[in-house]
Order: C-alpha cells, then sequence, then structure tokens
C-alpha cells in the first residue's frame, strides 16, 4: 500500500498490494459537494475506460460525475454506500471509498499530483 | 459578466463561514458550515434565519393603487384588509405567469415582495402598465429577513411580544431592536415564521441579535430549496412561469372569486379569458409533488412517463428532502395521472426508476392560524 495520489478531479487513487488502485474522492470534493444523499458506482466485473463517468455522485442540490482517472476491470466498489452514502461526508478518504480497479496499464504515480501539489491546486481554486 | 451585488448581511455571512455563490445577480449563502440538511432539520425543529435581501420591496401608494394592481393580478387586492397579506400571480395575455409576489396591506400603502430574478422586469411592467395610477417607490434601502421554524415565534416574542398577535398572512409595522421594520407572519418553509423587513443599515445587527439566542441558526438557500420543495411552495422560474397558468398549477385559489367570470369584479387582468376557461373546464394537466420510490433523486427536467410508457410529464424541481429521508420532487402530469398514488417511471442515466405522484405537500404546514382579522 502507498500513499495516495490525487487527480485535478479531485479524486484520490491509492495502490494497494495486490496491484489494484482504490479509488475515492478528497476531502475538498465532498466539501464543495455537500451533504451527499446517493451514489451511484459501477457493477464489480465491470469495464471501465480513463475519462469514463462511471460513478455518480448526488448531493442535496445537485449531480456530479466522476470520470475514471484510469483504464481497467472493477474489481470492488463500496456497497456500504448504498445505505449510508453520508460516509463519502464522514470519511472520504476511508471508509467512503467509491470502487476498486485492476489498472489495463502499470500503476503510475508520477503522473499523478502527490499531495504538496494536490494542496497547491486547491488552495488556488 | 457584472460582479454580483452584495446584500447588506454580505459581511455576516462570510464571518459565519457560509459558502458564496451567484444567484440572481447577487452573492448569496448557498449553505453555511453545518450544511443543507443540518440548516433544513433545525429549521423544521428550531428556528432557522434567512437573509431574503435580494428580493424586490416594493411600495405602491395612492388611492388606486390596489385597483390599479387589479390590472395585472387575479387576486383581490382592492378587498385585502389593512395589515393583511396576499399570495398572487402576475399573468401574462395567454393566462401563464409573468412572477409569484406577495402583497400586504399597510395603511395607505400596498407592500409588494417579487422575486429577485424577476425584480427588473416586475419593475418595469407595473411602471409602465399602472405607473399613471399610483407611486411605484423600490426599497431599494431595505433588507428582508426570514426567521423560521416552530421556535421562530418565541423568539421573535422576545424583542417585540406584539409578534405573537400575528396571525398567518397577517402584518404590521413594529419597532424590532431599535429598527423601524415591517413583520409579516409567513415564510417559505412550510413552518411557521416571519418575513422581517429592516432598514438596510439595521439588518446586520438585527440579524446579530436574533443569531443571540441558542434557537436560531444561519439558514442558506440550499435549505431554503429544500424546505420550500418538501412544502410543495412554487420556485419561480422552474415550477411556476409563463408557459404554465394558474389552473396548471393548482393555484386556482390565488384567482379571487371576485375576479372570476361573474365576479365583483371580474377580469380585467392579463389571460384573464384563458384562466377562466380552465375554471370551467380544468386544465390539460397538473402539478403534483413526486416521490421517487427509489434512492436516486430526480432533478428538474426529467420526463415522466406513465403506465403505458408515453410521455406523462416533466419533473419542474427535485432533489433531496432532509425532514422526509427521501428523494422529493414535483413536477406537471397529465390531468388523468395526476391522482395521488399513480405509478409513473422517470428515466434517469438509462435507468427505469419508479415515482409515485402524491399529494402536496408532502410534508405538512406548521403555519399557526390566527384567531383575528
Amino acid at each position: 500500500m502507498t500513499e495516495l495520489r490525487y487527480t485535478d478531479d479531485h479524486e484520490w487513487l491509492r495502490h494497494e498490494d495486490d496491484g489494484t488502485v482504490t479509488i475515492g474522492i478528497t476531502e475538498y470534493a465532498q466539501e464543495q459537494l455537500g451533504d451527499i444523499v446517493f451514489v451511484e458506482l459501477p457493477e464489480t466485473g465491470a469495464r471501465v475506460a480513463e475519462g469514463d463517468e462511471a460513478c455518480v455522485i448526488e448531493s442535496v442540490k445537485s449531480a456530479a460525475d466522476i470520470r475514471m482517472p484510469l483504464s481497467g476491470e472493477v474489481v470492488a466498489v463500496n456497497e456500504e454506500l448504498a445505505d449510508t452514502p453520508e460516509t463519502v461526508n464522514a470519511d472520504p478518504l476511508g471508509a467512503g471509498w467509491f470502487i476498486r480497479i485492476r489498472p489495463d496499464a502499470p500503476y503510475e504515480p508520477e503522473a499523478l499530483l502527490d499531495r504538496t501539489a494536490y494542496d497547491e491546486l486547491i488552495g488556488t481554486l | 459578466m457584472t460582479e454580483p451585488l452584495h446584500t447588506p448581511l454580505h459581511a455576516l455571512h462570510v464571518e459565519l463561514g457560509a459558502r458564496m455563490a451567484p444567484f440572481a445577480g447577487y452573492s448569496m449563502p448557498i449553505q453555511y458550515r453545518s450544511g443543507i440538511i443540518r440548516e433544513h432539520t433545525h429549521t423544521r425543529t428550531g428556528a432557522g434565519l434567512f437573509d431574503v435581501s435580494h428580493m424586490g420591496q416594493l411600495r405602491l401608494a395612492g388611492a388606486g393603487a390596489a385597483a390599479a394592481l387589479e390590472t395585472l393580478t387575479p387576486a383581490d387586492v382592492v378587498g385585502l384588509p389593512d395589515g393583511r397579506q396576499r399570495y398572487a400571480l402576475l399573468t401574462n395575455d395567454a393566462g401563464g405567469v409573468r412572477d409569484d409576489f406577495m402583497v400586504a396591506r399597510l395603511g395607505e400603502h400596498l407592500l409588494v415582495v417579487v422575486n429577485a430574478a424577476c425584480k427588473q422586469d416586475d419593475v418595469e411592467h407595473l411602471y409602465a402598465h399602472i405607473g399613471e395610477r399610483c407611486s411605484i417607490e423600490v426599497l431599494d434601502d431595505r433588507a428582508l429577513l426570514a426567521l423560521q421554524g416552530p421556535a421562530a415565534a418565541r423568539v421573535l416574542a422576545r424583542l417585540a411580544p406584539e409578534t405573537a398577535a400575528l396571525g398567518f398572512m397577517q402584518v404590521a409595522r413594529m419597532s424590532l431592536a431599535g429598527s423601524e421594520c415591517v413583520v409579516s407572519r409567513s415564510g417559505y418553509t412550510g413552518e411557521d415564521g416571519f418575513e422581517i423587513s429592516v432598514p438596510a443599515d439595521r439588518a446586520e445587527s438585527l440579524a446579530r441579535d436574533l443569531l443571540g439566542y441558542d434557537e436560531v441558526e444561519p439558514v442558506g438557500l440550499g435549505a431554503r430549496d429544500s424546505l420550500r420543495l418538501e412544502a410543495g411552495l412554487c420556485l419561480y422560474g422552474q415550477d411556476l412561469d409563463t408557459s404554465t397558468t394558474p389552473v396548471e398549477a393548482g393555484l386556482t385559489w390565488t384567482v379571487a372569486k371576485s375576479r372570476r367570470a361573474i365576479g365583483a369584479r371580474a377580469g380585467g387582468y392579463p389571460g384573464a379569458g384563458v384562466i377562466d376557461r380552465e375554471l370551467a373546464a380544468g386544465a390539460a394537466r397538473r402539478r403534483v409533488a413526486l416521490l421517487p420510490r427509489s434512492r436516486v433523486p430526480l432533478r428538474g427536467g426529467a420526463a415522466l412517463h406513465g403506465p403505458d410508457g408515453a410521455i406523462a410529464g416533466q419533473v419542474t424541481s427535485g432533489g433531496f428532502g432532509p425532514t422526509l429521508g427521501a428523494p422529493v420532487a414535483m413536477g406537471y402530469v397529465e390531468t388523468g395521472l395526476a391522482r395521488a398514488g399513480t405509478m409513473l417511471s422517470a428515466a434517469v442515466r438509462g435507468k427505469t426508476l419508479p415515482v409515485e405522484v402524491a399529494k402536496l405537500p408532502v410534508v405538512p404546514h406548521g403555519y399557526v392560524r390566527g384567531t383575528t382579522g
């Protein structure tokens, strides 16, 4: 398990020991969205391509799409979110994770933002 | 793009940690630190303080003001007693709705509150059509606060005991914490509460006084929207517009008896012919409450399908109802499918989701009815 990396779409990625990548949204993203009331996730076994809007987050006010940061097969989804979508607000980097993907291409952390770079990004927003 | 305007409470919103966003030309608080769901729930259980200073406040004066305003609305304005307020509609020639507004009589004056987004158009409309029959003054030196919720009356009575005597939709001039205010017992949340017109330079101090009470929390426009949606109240521009008629919208009670076909002051407002025909024959579609029977919120614009799969209507407002703990929406459906309990479906992101038609409002109103007047 490695340190988290980030996208400029406010997702985080974590490279797991088994080669899969866990994806969620950042603290900043959940705060911007406000109270989350529904999360739509793809099915386990589904294929997602980089750029796909494979997850949808519904807050009280609006719906937001989550674009996939990489291509691969969905090997797990966070089933808990079906009944307790507010977990994403409470613990976005932990229990509020979205999906786990087995990426098609080798994971390249250098292509993503590290914490310092991400903090700089949100500091300027 | 022009910079959004600030209300007199702007600095206070920022100090309270509000997330500000442009709305109808103003920078407005969408939510504060506690978030929409907590703010919503607090308004249903305690008291929420809202800044609605973006709305337009107008004063109409002159002996002919009420009769003049009746040429633009099907409401009974001439018969509006002193100290009373009514909800009314500005109509167009097709019987559609140009705006919805509140009108109150205070002595010699009529006080009118219109939607922020329609303010400029409304003022021009009034000047153009009745500007010669009464004086029209835009009160842009006043802020408008709303104190809403079951604890609102208890709180406001501490500042002005006479507020306790106001019944629903009654209005009076009074001094609140040293400021000359106009207070009406009304609101846009479905709860008991008050709207307070206060001089702009006294608004922040009054708001701070109110927020000083334990029962009161600041509430933003996000929760204002979820509260009014549960309460079945229309948002102009979404649930009402120039293509919807009062009959379709289920607002026939805003068409006064005296203004209907055989009334004492029948017609004489834009679209009277269309509205009278619809009152007699019914409209082809009706505004209804919608309860999505899945966890997926429906949003404005989503198409509704009947049991046969054909298009049966459209969602005009939708989101999540924190008091219901479930999604809630409103929209227009064919009259034959408008009965409560009818099951429709909506297509969201390629999935077909069940939606039940329900009676408005889905959360009962908590209004306090007056015993006088």
